[in-house]
């Protein structure tokens, strides 16, 4: 059976789905996150969907476990990448997926994360000495 | 009325994957637009779990159909299950036997164009869709 790969960076679990997922492989997909989300200690989850031509109502279920099991886990999840053919149908099948964060790409996920610190994926600046915060009143 | 058919078992997750490569193909052949295409691979997705899991596995045969005015593709999900008793309760948003999201049935109705469902306990299941190019 096919397996989806769980990577992680920095403070963040990242995964993207680039096959047509069998139903068993998004199961496997689950335990294989949550368990991550225990070994590494992360507190974030982002799942890029940009390469799945459609979603389905088992698929749609397994995204909002994986979400719920996360927040029980004390991780957040962003669904990223929807495509918009994909959430027209969903909506019309019925599934709004509530309690699911999306954004619409990995790094719009990964700042949607950003409230939690991951200053170390950033290493552009040098986010050792934050700017002081000045106040000025006019 | 048809021109062109194919026809693939339904007895592992594996086969529901071929099903909605198999409508892929044909949307794409009969030219649906990009949403409809989506529509109707996500509706077959839906109906193919469904002959898989209610009613214990099947066939589908997807057929390339044209009428006087346009193209379609039309898909029929047939098992030998144990058929639905209820099935006004079948199609009711929510309502499931399968522990699911119970959107399979009703969802993909929604998703087609024409939707037909041939059914009797004890006697199997028989679901016919058609998706029509506007």
């Amino acid at each position: 059976m096919e397996r989806v790969p769980v990577l992680k960076i920095g403070d963040i679990l990242l995964v993207s789905i680039q096959i047509d997922m069998e139903d068993q492989v998004a199961l496997q997909l689950q335990d294989d996150l949550a368990e991550k989300i225990v070994t590494t200690g992360t507190h974030g989850v982002i799942i890029d969907i940009s390469a799945l031509d459609i979603v389905d109502s088992f698929v749609g279920r397994t995204l909002a476990n994986i979400a719920s099991v996360s927040r029980v886990l004390d991780a957040e999840t962003v669904v990223v990448g929807m495509r918009p053919a994909v959430a027209i149908t969903l909506v019309e099948l019925g599934l709004s997926l509530p309690g699911i964060r999306t954004a619409l790409n990995v790094e719009l996920g990964i700042a949607m994360l950003g409230t939690r610190d991951h200053s170390d994926l950033f290493d552009d600046e040098d986010e050792d000495e934050p700017d002081p915060v000045v106040v000025t009143t006019p | 009325m048809s021109d062109e058919s194919q026809r693939i078992p339904v007895d592992s997750d594996r086969d529901v994957v071929r099903v909605r490569q198999l409508v892929r193909t044909f949307a794409v052949t009969v030219k649906l637009s990009l949403v409809d295409q989506t529509k109707i691979v996500t509706a077959a997705s839906e109906l193919a779990r469904n002959t898989l899991v209610y009613g214990g596995g099947g066939e589908v045969e997807v057929t390339r159909v044209q009428n006087d005015r346009r193209a379609g593709i039309r898909i029929v999900f047939a098992d030998q299950g144990p058929g639905i008793a209820d099935l006004e309760l079948a199609l009711t948003d929510g309502y499931t036997t399968g522990g699911g999201m119970g959107l399979g049935l009703s969802g993909a109705r929604r998703l087609v164009d024409e939707f037909d469902i041939d059914t009797e306990p004890g006697k199997g299941t028989t679901i016919t869709i058609v998706k029509w190019c506007r």
